[in-house]
């Protein structure tokens, strides 16, 4: 991006993105899921309103979902962030997208990203067994167009499960 | 098919395209960069109505990062023509609608809040905003006209359209309906509003516009559901450049109900602006922006009457619209409350006279045009909202009274164009009624009444007319382009398989299904078939994906294109295998003489048709890829039975759906994983549009639901799961059986929802959307009249 | 967003100085509501003066009279601690109920009653309970923080550090969101101590939080939800919009007060 004359002193920022130390300067305003988006080429990450409701641009910052539409880039200083892209491992998909495609829990892709990230911390926040109710009340901040969410739910429902069943396998 | 590799058509078959958008792959148009490229920001008109004296960029061109800032001077310097509407809708004293002029960027006048005043285009967005703040526009503000009921008595917004109506529209026979009326036994009345909403896809519209100085060509990538009628657009009517030099590509994109089909002023400026400025130029709305200026849907109030005889049997139908165009006509805005509405008010039901007047009105708000399901939610919300009332008038069931005027007898001409080729409506009430246990309603009211809450059931029996649409019969009806569309089936030497669609993908789960398609019926792996979409330089030309017409109508172009690749196919096999071509069979794959085991794989005609050494190839070219163009001979009606269910709590009124039953005849399906994920999606918006969405707009003209923090989107917590069924009668006129699905759900909730709300609130008059606030207080007046009572 | 300069100070008093140097510098904290702000283009502070990292302001901790909570405090974190749980759970409740998951990782207690958002939550709770609101430069009563929309008693520069709430008998909160910003459109906290009631109502008034003194006083005398079906509370100072008239936010405060006792009793 070009010098432009009327921008405030720039400020360093180094963080782990996906597991890799990332570091720039940049504009002090730029967002989060600018910084991801425009300076990583991170594109998995969406943009989808400008007052912090439809929660396409949810990731993780140090193991919590946060709006990276509504955090800059220099308050995750420091921190550990993690995206859609940071998922699926090398055995494969993360349990939960492995859900969202088994269910058909996603039609156009847009919000998908923001959804599954949500989806994560639901289970970390509330451990894998998730009711119908629960999973309905804790996607308020994510929006959907396309599901009408009935497969949304499902999906979460059912990767919320399978992560356990894995956390189980894992532990025995 | 024996072969456990192939996916049959019905088969729930997970979706290709996931892959990418579950691990953040995707790759959607404000994903995408180009080297070099400036961005650009729309100075947009902060009044309703105003004429511009002048526009002064001297200041903010000197602004610091801005690459060039571009006025509708510009654009007539260049002669660049107006967006346009491409349906020619008369009125019913002969005369022609009243287009008026559409520039991309205003030339002596705005017309709605956001109307586009210049575009600025810097280094960065940040930049381009500074610079916009600098440009000084001297308005004249002239009084807003936002409110519909009103805006003939308005200030007039177009010069060539007195009154703001742009056309007085009519269809039907007006005598025969009121003879109809005048051997009438009763005669139920209701007025109703269709509320305003907007489609809010998740991805907010983008464009980039490239052009290359050395072949003289642009390139457009944007958020299209129909790329070749975008470039078309852009070139014969706008004039930005011929056909032959613009390519436009609509790679993945976020959703579109509609609001994806038209042209608008931002990638018709930003694909001009490339070549102005000499720079890509990029452009993403915020959500803001597409409050602002993506075209609304529906915005209607009618007046409709419906009469009956003695037996309850429906005489006839009249109704008369009057429609919002918003500042501007958008790209297929005169056909949604015409041919799209008034042809589907025969419902389910045989009507014998019906009589529909539309005035079509521009008001100083942003246009409006096609939303899922297009008119049809329309005409279907009116047919099933005084279907209710007058059943409740007579006395009479509203599932009985709908069955007592069911068409039965196919095919079934109405009074109002369609022609009905196949359906059992009884079948899909029944269905609809066993699985909502409509007979275990009363017992649910009383046990909510005992908790002290309001329930309530409501049925809505709609049809809609899809697979949009035979060209001639649309284009006798004023549609400025054929409605066919095309398909290319190239076979590769080795077996695999591309598929090149005019239809285009933006949630639908093409990439699956029309792979699915060639699997079934060439017999190979699904993931040896690609499809190919969104792109003009790669794909024939095409139509695109809207008014549920991919299954119809472009999987139709896919199978013939397939029926000359296995006729070839056939011709080539008969060569290598030495039989005659009256012999050969092709079934599971394979190319067999009948009657003997001597047979070919598929991947082995393939092979053979390009290396071409043992046929003649003065009879037979080499190669295996066929394209077809198919326009089809109707439409196709879907039609079923959606039942709602909902309880009141009358201390807040708060509406919780508790129950939604959605039974559906879509003809055949092809994946029936992903026709249920459109009904989902359907309903949730139809829900939406009877509980919780509405566009407003104030006196002045300005948006009062702009964000997200007044516009209500149906969230989870919103909506329950729900429960479909499927009925099925084959579709008669295309080759699959298709009707199609993608709107059903949008076009019935909204007649289901609020009649099941009527039926809690004892009152007929509950408006859209029925928010808390509403149905507290319809909920405060029943109280006061069973006090009374 | 307009240009700003960052400020990451490392002591209070590093904050506090800077905010003196610097008039239009704003404070940063959890940034839910700045931030969206500032992308609107509806404010232009020259810097952003960013809080999160001081020490000394994220500590939850149970005091001889209830609770203090630190003012860079998360609501997830309010949401989710045992401490409060324990002392005030209707806190814990309210926390859980303010904006969404994502917000709640991210949104400061300190943040939301400088801000003072008349449809936030908090405030309820400060003013039911009659918390006191500590600064860097002296503590503030509840009944003086709150003057009006979006107007508290906070001086230029002056940075909370953390609110004591203290333990009542009884309390409960009661939130019916707007159906599209999910804001409060009438969120009701009720305190029960042993000589009074205090009913806190946010969302609905149109300056901003206040107190029902006639709920609070029938209530002290009988404190069930069947207590309020005969009061009504007066439209003429609460808001009208889109979403409601000021009548229909009248009936969801009544509801809510209701449900506030129901909850604080069960």
């Amino acid at each position: 991006m070009p010098e432009i004359a009327n921008t405030a002193a720039k400020v360093a920022v180094a963080m782990t993105v996906n597991g890799r130390l990332v570091s720039a300067e940049l504009d002090p305003r730029t967002l989060l899921v600018q910084f991801l988006r425009e300076k990583l080429l991170l594109t998995g990450t969406h943009v989808g309103c400008d007052t912090s409701q439809c929660g396409a641009c949810v990731v993780h910052v140090d193991g919590a979902a946060v709006k990276s539409c509504t955090m800059l880039a220099i308050q995750a200083d420091g921190m550990s962030v993690t995206t859609i892209e940071g998922l699926a491992g090398a055995s494969g998909l993360h349990p939960m997208q492995e859900a969202f495609r088994e269910h058909h829990g996603l039609q156009c892709g847009f919000c998908t990203p923001g959804m599954i990230m949500t989806a994560l911390d639901m289970v970390a926040r509330l451990g894998p067994d998730l009711d119908e109710a629960t999973i309905r009340e804790n996607l308020d901040g994510n929006l959907c167009r396309c599901t009408g969410y009935h497969n949304i739910v499902k999906a979460i429902g059912a990767g919320a499960a399978a992560m356990g069943a894995g956390a189980k396998v894992a532990a025995e | 098919m024996n072969d456990s590799t192939v996916t049959p058509i019905g088969a729930a078959v997970r979706r290709k395209e996931d892959q990418r958008f579950i691990t953040g792959k995707g790759r959607y148009t404000d994903d995408l960069s180009r080297p070099g490229q400036a961005f650009a920001y729309f100075l947009r008109s902060p009044h309703a109505h105003a004429t511009i004296r002048g526009i002064d960029t001297a200041a903010a061109k000197a602004m610091p990062g801005v690459v060039g800032i571009l006025t509708g001077a510009d654009l007539a310097a260049d002669k660049i023509g107006d967006l346009i509407c491409g349906w020619l809708v008369t009125s019913k004293d002969g005369t022609p609608m009243h287009m008026g002029s559409h520039p991309a960027l205003a030339k002596d006048k705005v017309r709605y809040v956001g109307d586009h005043v210049a575009v600025v285009i810097a280094e960065t967005l940040d930049a381009a905003k500074d610079a916009a703040a600098a440009i000084a526009v001297d308005y004249e503000v002239l009084p807003a006209v936002a409110d519909l009921a009103a805006a003939d008595a308005g200030a007039q917004i177009h010069d060539n359209a007195p009154r703001n109506i742009s056309y007085e529209w009519e269809l039907g026979d007006k005598a025969a309906t009121e003879a109809a009326f005048a051997r009438a036994a009763h005669v139920t009345k209701i007025d109703l509003v269709n509320n305003r909403l907007a489609p809010n896809a998740m991805e907010p519209r983008a464009a980039i516009g490239e052009y290359d100085a050395g072949d003289e060509a642009y390139t457009l990538w944007t958020t299209s559901q129909n790329p070749h009628v975008a470039r078309l657009v852009l070139s014969a009517f706008v004039g930005i450049a011929p056909e032959h030099k613009l390519r436009v590509i609509a790679p993945d994109v976020g959703g579109g109900f509609g609001s994806k089909i038209f042209i608008y002023a931002e990638e018709t400026v930003c694909t001009w602006a490339a070549k102005k400025v000499g720079r890509p130029v990029k452009w993403t709305a915020d959500r803001s922006e597409a409050f602002l200026s993506d075209a609304h849907g529906r915005d209607h109030i009618s007046h409709a009457e419906l009469a009956t005889d003695a037996a309850g049997k429906i005489l006839g139908f009249k109704v008369h619209t009057r429609a919002n165009l918003g500042a501007y006509m958008s790209t297929f805005s005169s056909c949604i409350p015409t041919y799209l509405y008034a042809t589907l008010l025969s419902g389910q039901y045989a009507i014998p006279a019906i009589h529909c007047e539309v005035d079509a009105f521009y008001t100083t708000t942003a246009p409006v045009d096609a939303y899922r399901g297009a008119g049809r939610p329309e005409a279907t919300f009116l047919v099933e909202r005084i279907m209710d009332k007058a059943a409740r008038e007579l006395a009479i069931d509203p599932a009985e009274f709908r069955r007592r005027n069911f068409v039965t007898q196919f095919p079934h001409q109405t009074p109002v164009i369609m022609n009905y080729d196949a359906g059992d409506y009884g079948a899909s009430l029944d269905l609809a009624l066993e699985m909502a246990d409509y007979k275990g309603f009363p017992a649910r009211r009383a046990e909510a009444e005992a908790r002290g809450k309001l329930r309530g059931i409501g049925l809505s029996n709609y049809i809609e007319a899809c697979g949009i649409a035979p060209s001639a019969a649309v284009g006798s009806l004023g549609a400025g382009v054929g409605l066919w569309e095309s398909a290319e089936v190239r076979v590769n030497p080795t077996g695999n398989v591309e598929v090149l669609t005019g239809s285009h993908s933006h949630g639908q789960g093409h990439e699956t299904t029309f792979a699915q398609l060639v699997s079934a019926r060439l017999g190979i792996p699904i993931d040896q078939v690609s499809v190919v979409h969104g792109d003009t330089d790669k794909v024939q030309f095409g139509m695109g994906t809207y008014g549920s017409r991919s299954g119809a109508v472009g999987m139709s172009a896919i199978v013939k294109a397939l029926d000359k690749v296995e006729a070839k196919a056939k011709k080539i096999a008969a060569h290598i295998l030495e039989a005659a071509e009256g012999d050969i069979e092709f079934k599971d794959g394979r190319f067999t003489v009948a009657g003997t085991d001597r047979s070919l794989a598929f991947a082995e005609v393939a092979l053979n048709a390009y290396v071409a050494h043992k046929f003649p190839t003065s009879e037979i070219e080499p190669g295996l890829k066929e394209g077809a163009f198919y326009d089809p001979t109707n439409f196709t009606f879907p039609a079923g039975c959606h039942i709602c269910e909902v309880e009141v709590d009358p201390e807040t009124g708060v509406t919780r759906i508790v129950n939604f039953t959605a039974v559906d005849d879509f003809g055949v399906v092809i994946n029936p994983m992903i026709v249920e994920g459109q009904v989902h999606g359907g309903i949730a918006q139809g829900v939406g549009q009877a509980l919780l969405e509405g566009v407003t707009y104030d006196a002045d003209g300005q948006l009062v639901t702009g964000s997200y923090m007044d516009y209500t989107m149906p969230r989870a917590d919103d909506l329950p799961s729900f429960k479909l069924g499927l009925t099925q009668t084959r579709c008669p006129s295309n080759p699959l059986g298709i009707k199609g699905c993608g709107e059903a759900g949008a076009i019935a909730a909204p007649a289901a929802v609020i009649n099941a709300l009527a039926d809690a609130l004892g009152t007929q008059d509950v408006p859209m959307p029925a928010t808390p606030a509403k149905v507290w207080a319809l909920a405060k007046t029943r109280a006061v009249r069973q006090a009374a009572e | 967003m307009y240009a700003f300069d960052y400020q990451r100070p490392a002591a209070l008093a590093d904050a506090a100085a800077l905010l003196k140097a610097d008039p239009e510098a704003k404070i940063l904290a959890g940034g839910q509501t700045l931030l969206p702000t500032l992308k609107q283009r509806l404010a232009q502070p020259t810097a952003l003066v960013d809080l999160a990292r001081l020490p000394g302001l994220s500590a939850i901790e149970k005091t001889a009279e209830g609770v203090a909570i630190g003012a860079l405090v998360k609501h997830a974190a309010v949401a989710t601690s045992d401490v409060v749980r324990a002392a005030i759970p209707a806190l814990a409740d309210l926390a859980g109920l303010i904006g969404d998951p994502a917000v709640r990782n991210r949104g400061t207690l300190g943040g939301s009653l400088a801000n003072d958002d008349p449809t936030a939550d908090y405030p309820a709770a400060v003013l039911a309970l009659n918390a006191t609101v500590v600064t860097d430069r002296r503590s503030i009563g509840a009944g003086d923080y709150f003057q009006g929309l979006f107007t508290t008693a906070l001086e230029e520069g002056e940075i909370i550090t953390r609110v004591d709430f203290p333990q009542v008998e009884r309390a409960g909160y009661a939130k019916f969101r707007n159906p599209a910003s999910r804001y409060a459109m009438a969120g009701v906290f009720v305190a029960k101590t042993a000589d009074a009631v205090r009913v806190a109502v946010t969302g609905a008034g149109q300056s901003g939080v206040f107190l029902w003194e006639e709920a609070g006083d029938i209530l002290a005398s009988d404190f069930s939800p069947a207590a309020l079906a005969r009061l009504e509370l007066d439209p003429a100072d609460l808001m009208s919009d889109l979403h409601g008239s000021a009548e229909y936010r009248a009936q969801l405060v009544k509801a809510m007060a209701k449900r506030a006792v129901a909850k604080a009793l069960a």
